[in-house]
């Protein structure tokens, strides 16, 4: 296990990136959402740096996933909760790691069944590489090159911290 | 038959037909899964893709428009595809026999049927006939079993009364004797720990098997009534009744019938449940059951969730084990 990057700093300068693209798109007041479950964490730190009048969202994308009929549906899968209407509403979509895009294509389409928003940002504390899918971050706490064999895994939700597992062997 | 014919070699359900002899842990999974389905109601498009590519075919032997209704509800809202078979006039009313019919649907690409039928059993012997890819729900069976009802029950009384069965009492009252729906309550308020079961009723519609299953009988419905938590009203099964098990509708309602003086001997804070279809002035009063502490609408709607947890459990098992001898 390598030293890794301090989370807090990510966040800060995440929030920071995040609210010069905004201004730059003439975003006013954007709804953020996180993915369950680091996703969420993540996204709370960022929507108190950001000071956000909406409250957050979660998702939970197990009803949406690509490998239903690989692995099928887990019990423990938690409610999702958008508490604003997304009809043509500026959305921040964050999740902790950024690897497939797979996660994110389903967020997607469970966003849309909510509404249409206006647009969707993403945001991820972690990007790292190994994409099938033509998804890409808009905003980035950290790029990591990582083997397959490789998982990022963040923990929380007290204390974030990132740490890296090898699977081989 | 065998105990396990509902579970695959992992433990997990390929099928639902019974309550009985299944673990807490797999009813707590139902409820958990089906209070995240319940959420599904607050997207503008009510609908998940879980079950994409699926085909589900309701069979339904003997009539019944609220169970057939929200099992298809939950099909679609699921995204399966749905078969809604008209038994009556199928090809079995041509003497085509019921496991040809079966097969044929099967080579019809059908992953899952969801069976009604007068006969007690009825679910099972398909359960154990039909192909290793396709799994069997059980929507009702003769007197013996309606789990998607007793577990739509469990988690309406979750929802109103928190998670800890044991600090609860529950009286189910009326025709127990030829309710499957109140046996399949009895088995899932076992294997969730409830504090006290009751079943009052007069003699000729109680079960011989209720004080095993650990059940307080009592036939004076004011003394059964006190303290409880939850009420569940059953329909008086007419249909089902051959020769006088009960003297007349009007004196059974004077004996068994809730109303709202009766309704006071439970505790301040009960709710009121019924299946449906519910008999006005036969069992209930329809000031309790319009009144403030019915849940029975509630119970509606919650079938739909439960109804999608159970499907999506059983589709959603694996190559593995959906590949597997049975």
């Amino acid at each position: 296990m390598t030293t890794q990057p301090d989370i807090e700093h990510l966040l800060g300068a995440m929030a920071t990136r995040l609210r010069e693209l905004l201004a730059a798109r003439g975003i006013g007041d954007p709804c953020m959402v996180g993915i369950h479950t680091g996703g969420v964490w993540v996204a709370q730190r960022l929507h108190e740096l950001l000071g956000l009048g909406e409250p957050l969202g979660t998702l939970d994308i197990s009803f949406y996933r690509d490998d239903f009929s690989r692995i099928g549906v887990h019990p423990q899968v938690k409610p999702s909760n958008l508490p604003f209407d997304v009809e043509g509403r500026h959305i921040v979509l964050v999740d902790d790691v950024l690897y497939t895009g797979r996660t994110i294509r389903a967020a997607l389409n469970e966003i849309f069944d909510y509404g249409r928003p206006a647009s969707v940002t993403l945001a991820v504390l972690v990007e790292r590489g190994g994409r099938e899918l033509p998804i890409q971050a808009d905003v980035a706490g950290v790029q990591m090159q990582l083997e397959a064999d490789q998982q990022v895994k963040l923990s929380g939700p007290d204390h974030l911290a990132l740490t890296v597992q090898s699977h081989a062997g | 038959m065998p105990a396990n014919l509902q579970l695959d070699a992992n433990g997990n359900l390929r099928h639902f037909l019974t309550v009985e002899g299944l673990k807490r842990q797999t009813l707590t999974d139902i409820l958990d899964l089906a209070e995240s389905f319940a959420t599904v109601d607050a997207q503008s498009v009510k609908k998940v893709p879980l079950l994409r590519g699926k085909t589900i075919a309701n069979l339904f032997f003997e009539s019944s428009t609220r169970t057939r209704t929200t099992f298809e509800l939950a099909a679609k809202r699921l995204s399966a595809d749905v078969l809604n078979i008209n038994i009556q006039t199928s090809a079995t009313s041509k003497g085509e026999s019921l496991l040809d019919m079966l097969h044929n649907l099967e080579a019809m690409h059908c992953d899952m049927f969801v069976v009604r039928h007068a006969d007690s059993g009825a679910a099972h012997f398909i359960a154990r006939h039909v192909a290793p890819h396709v799994s069997v729900v059980n929507a009702g069976d003769g007197r013996h079993a309606h789990p998607t009802q007793g577990m739509l029950d469990m988690f309406t009384i979750r929802r109103h009364k928190g998670p800890d069965f044991g600090a609860l009492r529950v009286a189910i009252v009326g025709d127990i004797m030829h309710s499957r729906v109140a046996r399949s309550q009895i088995h899932a308020l076992n294997i969730l720990g409830v504090g006290e079961l009751r079943a009052i009723a007069p003699k000729t519609l109680v079960p011989p098997e209720a004080s095993a299953l650990g059940v307080h009988v009592f036939h004076d419905m004011a003394r059964g009534l006190k303290d409880v938590d939850v009420v569940i009203m059953l329909r008086l099964q007419r249909e089902r009744m051959q020769g006088a098990l009960i003297p007349s509708g009007s004196e059974f309602y004077q004996l068994y019938g809730l109303d709202t003086d009766m309704l006071a001997h439970a505790k301040p804070d009960a709710i009121v449940m019924h299946p449906g279809p519910i008999n006005r002035g036969i069992e209930i009063d329809s000031a309790v059951a319009d009144g403030e502490q019915s849940v029975i609408l509630e119970q509606v709607s919650n079938g739909i969730a439960v109804r999608m947890a159970v499907m999506s459990m059983c589709l959603g098992r694996g190559p593995e084990a959906a590949g597997e001898g049975s």
